[in-house]
């Protein structure tokens, strides 16, 4: 027993003897996948052969021991199988374990004769590389009329019809509503500077505010001033027109 | 004695065997029925009346070069009594080295495929990431799509290359499975009678 808990392996992940291998897997310090098995198996064997009689106890104790790190490590690789494993009865389990075994060993019998044949195609040398086919042509147009042509260019070639902008019209605000705010402004105020007013506003609202002006001077509501052509129009009440003079000399 | 060879005839189908013959000398790859016919924009049943003189011309025996009927379509390969001088200058990349585990790996793609690395390990027992990226760097296998829903799994299938350096002239040239390995049935019956064996 002594001998198996002492034997030597020199494995990928690990180095030492197989107990402390073992008490490293059960602490989850080594992960089982990265355990080779069968190196272990080949170590065991290699120590029995180096021996003149077999120890039936160790082999005995080797068997299961190596038996539950193969099960360790079939559990870690494959957690679903052993969940969908878990849930059969024993039955269906032996029945699925047939069926999948069965399934492999088609597998491999379908591997032997891929290597048979392979052997077969030794003599088989051929060439190995890329083939850039060429891109497959476009499909060509029939031949067409070439009078029929130039008339769908000259379909193309007529200038295309005016579009119409009658919808993008001017739009005026009302007069009255510059009447109304002119009469406002004056009524809180003596006078007011029409630039002044109306500044911010569009040019074609500065023109109807304008001719509201005119139309209030026109009824004698206001009296107007403009000192020089282009300088600001002073716009005040009208009982304030009386005695001074007012000069509109330009629109 | 075999006839000399006769490349210029007035039979018009020896002319379109000779243009198909061009087509296949430069292709790498072999050329099925329908692109010969497509390139020399010509009737199917031309096509394999012109390939059937190009099979009795290049035939072992009679030339260096072989027309083979492989991977679903026509090529030339070497003839095997030129294998020897072929292999002194040339290697054979993709099948040298192939493990045991990348031939279960490509039988089961061959008959399974597409399939994915879960259902290769899952049948095979192993891990099949390394054998997998290694037929894909062979281009034994090809990607074929992914497995249905979120974050599927790449699935596999073999490609013409597979097909040409097996000497097949298709998957369908495979054996049937239910030749190859024994029944779940025999199986079956094996692990009883070892059950009874242990239980006696």
């Amino acid at each position: 027993m002594t001998a198996v808990f002492d034997l030597p392996l020199d494995l990928d992940a690990f180095e030492g003897p197989f107990d402390l291998l073992l008490t490293l897997v059960l602490k989850e310090e080594l992960e089982p996948a990265e355990v080779d098995v069968a190196a272990i198996v080949v170590a065991f064997v290699d120590g029995l052969a180096e021996r003149d009689e077999l120890d039936l106890e160790a082999c005995g104790e080797f068997l299961v021991l190596i038996a539950s790190l193969l099960e360790l490590k079939a559990r870690a690789l494959f957690p679903e199988e052993a969940a969908e494993l878990d849930e059969l009865e024993p039955g269906e389990a032996a029945e699925e374990l047939a069926r999948r075994l069965a399934e492999y060993r088609r597998m491999k019998g379908a591997a032997a004769w891929l290597t048979e044949r392979l052997a077969g195609q030794r003599e088989r040398y051929f060439r190995v590389g890329p083939s850039p086919l060429a891109p497959r042509p476009e499909r060509q147009l029939a031949p067409q009329d070439p009078e029929r042509l130039a008339a769908a260019l000259r379909i193309l070639a007529e200038p295309p019809a005016r579009v119409s902008l009658s919808h993008m019209g001017l739009r005026f605000p009302p007069v009255a509503q510059f009447l109304e705010r002119f009469r406002s402004v004056l009524g809180r105020r003596r006078r007011f500077d029409f630039d002044a007013e109306v500044s911010g506003l569009s040019r074609v609202e500065q023109a109807v505010a304008f001719l509201a002006l005119l139309e209030l001077r026109k009824t004698g509501e206001v009296a107007l001033e403009q000192s020089a052509p282009f300088a600001p129009i002073r716009v005040s009440r009208a009982e304030n027109e009386r005695g001074a003079e007012w000069i509109v000399r330009s629109a | 004695m075999d006839r000399p060879l006769r490349l210029i005839t007035a039979n018009p189908v020896d002319q379109l065997a000779r243009t198909i013959e061009a087509l296949l000398v430069v292709a790498s790859a072999p050329l099925s029925v329908d692109e010969l016919a497509r390139a020399v924009d010509d009737d199917s049943i031309r096509i394999e009346t012109a390939l059937g003189l190009l099979s009795d011309r290049y035939r072992e025996g009679r030339s260096g070069i072989v027309l083979e009927h492989v991977a679903g379509g026509y090529a030339f390969r070497a003839s095997r009594e030129a294998a020897e001088a072929c292999g002194r200058l040339f290697e054979r990349p993709v099948e040298r080295g192939l493990s045991q585990a990348a031939l279960e790996t490509l039988a089961i793609v061959g008959y399974l495929g597409p399939c994915s690395r879960p259902e290769i390990a899952r049948l095979r027992g192993v891990a099949a990431d390394s054998t997998v990226a290694g037929l894909l760097e062979r281009g034994l296998i090809a990607e074929a799509g992914r497995d249905d829903g979120p974050g599927g799994a790449v699935r596999y299938r073999t490609t013409a290359l597979f097909e040409r350096v097996f000497g097949l002239e298709g998957l369908g040239a495979l054996p049937r499975l239910d030749d190859l390995g024994e029944s779940a049935a025999e199986i079956r019956e094996r692990l009883h009678s070892v059950a009874v064996g242990r239980t006696a």
